[in-house]
């Protein structure tokens, strides 16, 4: 059986249709079991001793007090994690991460942990570890941090390809783009230029970080964990512990969001370092202030944006210029903003240079599009302004300069069938832009991109003897994919979709399957479920052949039943899959089909949004009237599910836009790590949001799926920011747009007349 | 410090247990009781998750002592379906596709029927201002908003119908607490 | 750490003033708890007040109403009564929190907590509110303002809880109200707010007006000045901006991660503009 992922443009007999998830009840009624949701007998509970500081030398940590503290199991520092990560550095950086290593680098860096009987004699524990700090100069502002003379956060920094001798806080610059923009900015009519700043946010899931871990002294282990990929988790910590990565089996909790942050550990090596040295389970439950102080949150921003345009509006010259802030540790996250940058447009010259910085601030993971929004907040913000200046309608603008199938990104590829116009132009007809305005009342649209990945992906479908399917895969499931993998299977099979059961097995059942983020769950294991599903089609075919003592060539397989071809089959009745799997344990035993993958083929999504808000002009609070999200799928397994996707991905963007962002004091602490401070949007904040799915299949899948989960978080920063500028005439250039600013950015509009 | 003996109902049944005296009820259901629906998503009554209701009321039970309710009745969410009949709110959630991650689920349902029961036809906005208690991260609210409108409509429709007989409650002792 | 929930109010300023080490009062426990998980606060008893019948239910009399301590918001914002007469002091009460915050916190807690940014206060500064306070040396009753010495502060002494807060009587064309500005729709900590309380002669003219502000300053502030720019007259522009001004020139407030102080200051004077006309409404006006 050959894997041809080509699209198949066939017609479904149950994708696409609106079914219960498998998981509904459970969830409903509380059954379901989250990361903080399990026990095991003789538990420890495990809590964290973290740094107070931005920036400081650890000189000395005095547990010895703590140690006598009768139900005080066991405690931890880096010593009890030595250095196994066999010169890798982002391994090393990790477990830097998880346990600073005799300096702190972020306030609410972890120090040490404890293991003990109750929560009270951990913590009572926790505070009678003496630590000595030598406090050192900090850096939390991303444009501080270039300076020359900036304290510099990790000394053996360099940037990549530039001077080998001076230490830096900017680890890697990057470039991407064709053409030449100083010709091209020659031939503009209009340029315009613009600088933008966006603060620090994060990805806010409800559920904090928790884990159960469980290691023995024989080097077996158990950790039970909310995650986003158990198999990366197990990789990880068996490498960071030393253990055989078989030999820790880890379970995938259900997962309460996760949105990128949930890719990468945090503590999960720390709590099994406390198991191990205990010889007890221990479990360990991140509180709320710890997951904004020590976890990943993405990066603050500051960046500069050039565009030159014809007046017939054609774009001649664009230029980005980003800069990102990665945390303590060195990351990609600036060159992700320099991709996606510009990925929307058709340009004959563009160029994004992307910064990568250092700051004394957690260290940045992904967050759903990562580094997308920042740097669409501010194309997409001066594209309205280019619009402005040549007199021309903001979508009209766009859709002359978007990008199409046979289009060179500006990131490289050449782009496949794309659904950017087509997105554009569901806006321009779309009813919300004939909504009525009132005063102080405007309207803003902006589009956005993701790429998608595929990655590794294990996937197996065992046909029971009743007929019924379990279907086994490997990506957490964050949002509902079991409901689609569970089509996908019953669609290959032919068998009703209540019939097949899919379960996220834990790490010693299948292969390796890389992460659910990038928008790969459905995309990914739906394509290994195909093939796995074909494989089982080919074992059916395989059964009724030699049921029936013919060639399995001559066996069709249609809706679920094997057929005989040819008119001298005529007397041979037909058999089912119930039919067959009845018969299995004589025929050769359980049927079953396996697939382990690199599923390629991940196509782009764009996603263009509407946005309409009023803001009150004396003291500059903006509530959202309206607000609609028109989406690429490719093709929409469960459209639900997808229009899920995208209310969700807006409701985080409105959030960044208005109200999210981390705020640091001069002495480098996080001054509003909790729900109360850090303002996620609440019900009240929020209209329905509408959505519109559309579907421009991915040629590189057999059922044109693309990858639909993060893309509609990148159009919101500017869809308000430009939906502001209409309303009251005030241009933000700063994200969040909270009301102070806003309302200053009005003032100094009518002082200047 | 020594434990309080607590004598109360929870989802109409008779529970006793031991705690602390600064032990919350969120840890008392999840670490004494069992109960695990409702969950920690903040520990400062911020987010909703551990929603739980105490003699008719909606709280944060991050915000409540164990020790508070001797004598109360306390209902979670494991009490909102009728042995294997789910409460329409529940019905609907699934229907409406209302939970992607489903962690704030439990928290919003007793927060949507604590609304209902005091208030069986509200208006968009006041759903909206009644949940804005419950913080969700995932579905940008919209689908919970409309679940909650077609289970107020469909309890409408129960209400047209005969009532079932009520089920046994039992109460425990009403006397103050007093510690060792 | 000990709990009690003593059933009177002589038992609960016994175990208060017996206390060896520091005592809590427990009421709706929305900032208690916090505090005491956060590490804030490491009492050595804590008094439930919750099941003592003199703290519980609005009553109203003639010279006015009576609020228990242990009244939850949610509990005022049923009370047809309370609400007619003192729509300002309920909706403020009924600001604080969500409704799971509503159905623990009382408005004695909010005083007591003592935050400048608290919800119920300016309301109730804005209504002559008064609190009845229990110690071993018997009974004092006092204006609220009187309660909060500073942040986190209050006036009371060793042994004491407030009983009751009491609203006076209302006569004649009255009417109060209360806004804060957050910059979310719910569930914020006020950046600043405003409690305009009115009384209204013939013709719509004002003839008696308290205004009070909240996080604005170390405590909440009671402007006669800006009173004074609106009495005697029908609120209009040039009063209005008048009261502005006052309110302006009476903030203090502070830079922070909720506001900075030219954006509170600027916005305290929407704000009292705005309750101002909300008031004036409700009076009649």
């Amino acid at each position: 059986m050959t894997h041809n992922p080509s699209f198949t443009n066939q017609t479904f007999k149950v994708i696409g249709t609106r079914v219960p998830r498998p998981d509904g009840l459970d969830k409903v009624t509380g059954r379901a079991r989250y990361g903080a949701d399990a026990s095991a007998p003789g538990q420890l509970v495990g809590m964290i001793l973290r740094s107070p500081h931005a920036h400081a030398e650890i000189k000395n940590i005095d547990t010895s007090k703590a140690d006598k503290i009768p139900g005080v199991k066991a405690i931890i520092t880096s010593a009890d994690l030595p250095d196994k990560v066999n010169g890798r550095r982002d391994m090393l950086d990790t477990l830097e991460n998880c346990m600073a290593r005799g300096r702190v680098l972020y306030d609410g860096h972890a120090i040490a942990a404890v293991a003990a009987i109750d929560a009270d004699t951990a913590k009572k524990a926790l505070k009678a570890i003496k630590v000595d700090y030598k406090i050192l100069p900090h850096v939390t502002d991303v444009d501080e941090a270039m300076k020359d003379g900036a304290p510099i956060v990790q000394q053996w920094v360099r940037t990549a390809g530039g001077d080998a001798n001076k230490a830096t806080n900017v680890s890697q610059v990057s470039q991407f783009g064709h053409g030449n923009i100083e010709e091209g900015f020659a031939e503009a009519d209009v340029i315009i230029e613009r600088s933008y700043k966006t603060e620090q946010t994060h990805q806010g899931y409800i559920e904090p970080h928790a884990c159960l871990a469980s290691v023995g002294p024989d080097g077996n282990g158990e950790l039970w964990v909310t995650t986003q990929g158990h198999y990366t988790f197990r990789t990880q910590c068996a490498q960071l512990l030393g253990m055989d990565i078989a030999k820790l089996k880890v379970t995938s909790s259900e997962i309460g969001g996760g949105f990128g942050g949930k890719t990468h550990v945090w503590m999960e090596p720390v709590a099994l370092a406390l198991s191990r040295k205990a010889n007890r389970p221990v479990k360990l439950v991140m509180t709320r202030e710890e997951v904004f102080r020590a976890t990943g949150p993405t990066c603050s921003t500051s960046m500069d944006v050039k565009i030159g345009a014809k007046k017939d509006g054609r774009i001649t010259a664009a230029l980005a210029v980003l800069r990102y802030q990665d945390g303590a540790f060195p990351g990609i996250w600036g060159m992700l903003g320099g991709m996606t940058a510009w990925a929307c447009y058709d340009l004959p010259n563009v160029k994004a240079i992307a910064y990568d910085v250092l700051v004394n601030r957690p260290k940045v993971a992904a967050y759903r599009a990562p580094s997308a929004p920042m740097a669409a907040f501010a194309v997409e913000s001066t594209m309205d302004l280019v619009a402005q200046a040549i007199n021309m309608d903001p979508v009209d603008f766009r859709l002359l300069n978007a990008a199409k199938e046979g289009t060179r990104a500006s990131y490289g590829p050449t782009y496949g069938p794309i659904g950017i116009r087509a997105t554009l132009e569901a806006v321009k007809n779309h009813p919300q832009m004939k909504a009525k305005l009132g005063p102080n009342q405007g309207r803003g649209m902006a589009c956005g991109f993701w790429f998608n990945f595929g990655g590794q992906t294990c996937s197996t479908v065992n046909i029971g003897t009743d007929g019924t399917v379990n279907v086994s895969v490997g990506t957490v499931d964050v949002g509902g994919s079991r409901a689609s993998l569970s089509l996908i299977a019953a669609e290959e099979l032919g068998v009703p979709y209540e019939t097949v059961k899919c379960t996220v097995s834990d790490t010693t059942a299948l292969g390796h399957n890389d992460t659910t983020e990038g928008s790969r769950g459905t995309f990914s294991s739906g394509m290994a479920i195909i093939f796995a599903a074909r494989n089982a089609v080919a074992e059916l075919r395989a059964r009724a052949a030699k049921t029936w003592d013919i060639p399995v060539e001559e066996v069709e397989w249609k809706d679920g039943v094997a057929y005989p071809m040819g008119d001298q089959h005529h007397n041979l009745k037909p058999l089912s899959l119930k039919d067959i799997a009845a018969k299995s344990p004589r025929t050769g035993g359980p049927i079953a089909g396996h697939n382990e993958t690199v599923a390629d083929g991940a196509g782009v999504s764009f996603a263009s949004h509407i946005c309409d808000v009023e803001v009150d002009p004396e003291t500059g609070a903006t509530r959202i009237l309206r607000y609609a999200v028109v989406q690429d799928a490719g093709k929409a397994i469960h459209p639900d599910y997808v229009e899920g996707q995208f209310q969700g991905a807006a409701a985080q963007g409105i959030g960044w836009a208005l109200n999210e962002e981390y705020v640091y004091g001069k002495d480098g602490r996080l001054q509003n790590a909790g729900f109360l401070d850090y303002r996620i949007p609440v019900c009240s904040d929020l209209p329905f949001i509408d959505t519109t799915i559309l579907e421009i299949p991915n040629p590189g899948h057999p059922y044109g799926i693309r990858g639909v989960g993060e893309t509609s978080i990148v159009p919101p920063l500017a869809a308000i920011g430009n939906a502001v500028s209409n309303a009251v005439g005030v241009r933000m250039n700063h994200v969040p747009m909270s009301p102070p600013r806003i309302l200053k950015a009005i003032k100094a509009q009518r002082a200047a007349g | 410090m020594s434990g309080v003996h607590v004598s109360t109902t929870i989802n109409g049944d008779p529970v006793e247990f031991v705690c602390q005296p600064g032990e919350v009820l969120l840890d008392v259901l999840r670490n004494r009781v069992g109960l695990t629906g409702a969950k920690e998503g903040c520990g400062t009554g911020d987010c909703g998750t551990c929603s739980v209701t105490v003699d008719g009321r909606l709280v944060c039970s991050c915000l409540v002592l164990g020790a508070e309710v001797e004598g109360r009745t306390v209902t979670t969410v494991e009490g909102m379906a009728d042995g294997a009949d789910l409460h329409p709110l529940q019905k609907k959630f699934i229907e409406h596709a209302a939970l992607q991650c489903g962690i704030c689920t439990p928290g919003f349902l007793v927060a949507a029927k604590a609304l209902l029961d005091r208030n069986p036809d509200p208006s968009e906005e006041q759903i909206r201002y009644a949940l804005a208690g419950n913080l969700c991260r995932c579905t940008g609210y919209d689908k919970i908003v409309r679940a909650v409108q077609a289970a107020a409509k469909d309890l409408a429709v129960d209400a047209t119908k005969p009532a079932k007989p009520a089920p046994k409650k039992t109460t425990a002792g009403k006397s103050a607490k007093k510690t060792a | 750490m000990r709990y009690e929930a003593p059933t009177s109010t002589k038992d609960a300023v016994g175990l208060l003033s017996k206390a060896k080490g520091k005592g809590q009062v427990l009421a709706g426990g929305s900032d208690l708890l916090v505090r005491l998980k956060g590490g804030f606060i490491e009492p050595d008893l804590i008094v439930d007040i919750k099941r003592i019948p003199a703290m519980q239910g609005v009553t109203k009399t003639a010279s006015g109403f009576k609020i228990g301590a242990a009244v939850s918001c949610a509990q005022l914002g049923e009370n047809a009564a309370l609400k007619k007469a003192w729509p300002g002091v309920v909706e403020a009460a009924n600001l604080i929190g969500s409704d799971q915050i509503q159905s623990r916190c009382t408005v004695v807690g909010n005083l007591c907590n003592a935050s400048p940014a608290a919800d119920s206060v300016p309301a109730m500064v804005a209504a002559k509110a008064k609190a009845v306070v229990v110690g071993p040396k018997g009974k004092r009753t006092i204006p609220v303002e009187n309660v909060v010495a500073g942040p986190g502060k209050t006036a009371l002494k060793a042994g004491e809880l407030i009983e009751s807060i009491t609203l006076p009587a209302r006569k004649g064309k009255t009417g109060d109200a209360y806004l804060r500005f957050i910059p979310r729709t719910e569930m914020d900590i006020a950046v600043c707010s405003a409690g305009v309380n009115l009384t209204l002669g013939r013709g719509g003219v004002v003839t008696d007006a308290r205004v009070a502000l909240g996080a604005v300053a170390p405590t909440v502030v009671l402007v006669p000045a800006a009173a004074k720019a609106i009495i005697g007259t029908k609120l209009d522009d040039v009063a209005l901006a008048a009261l502005a001004a006052a309110c302006e020139a009476a903030c203090n407030p502070i830079d922070d991660k909720r506001g900075t102080v030219e954006f509170r200051t600027e916005v305290a004077g929407v704000l009292a503009k705005r309750a101002a006309k909300i008031a004036y409404q409700r009076a009649g006006g």
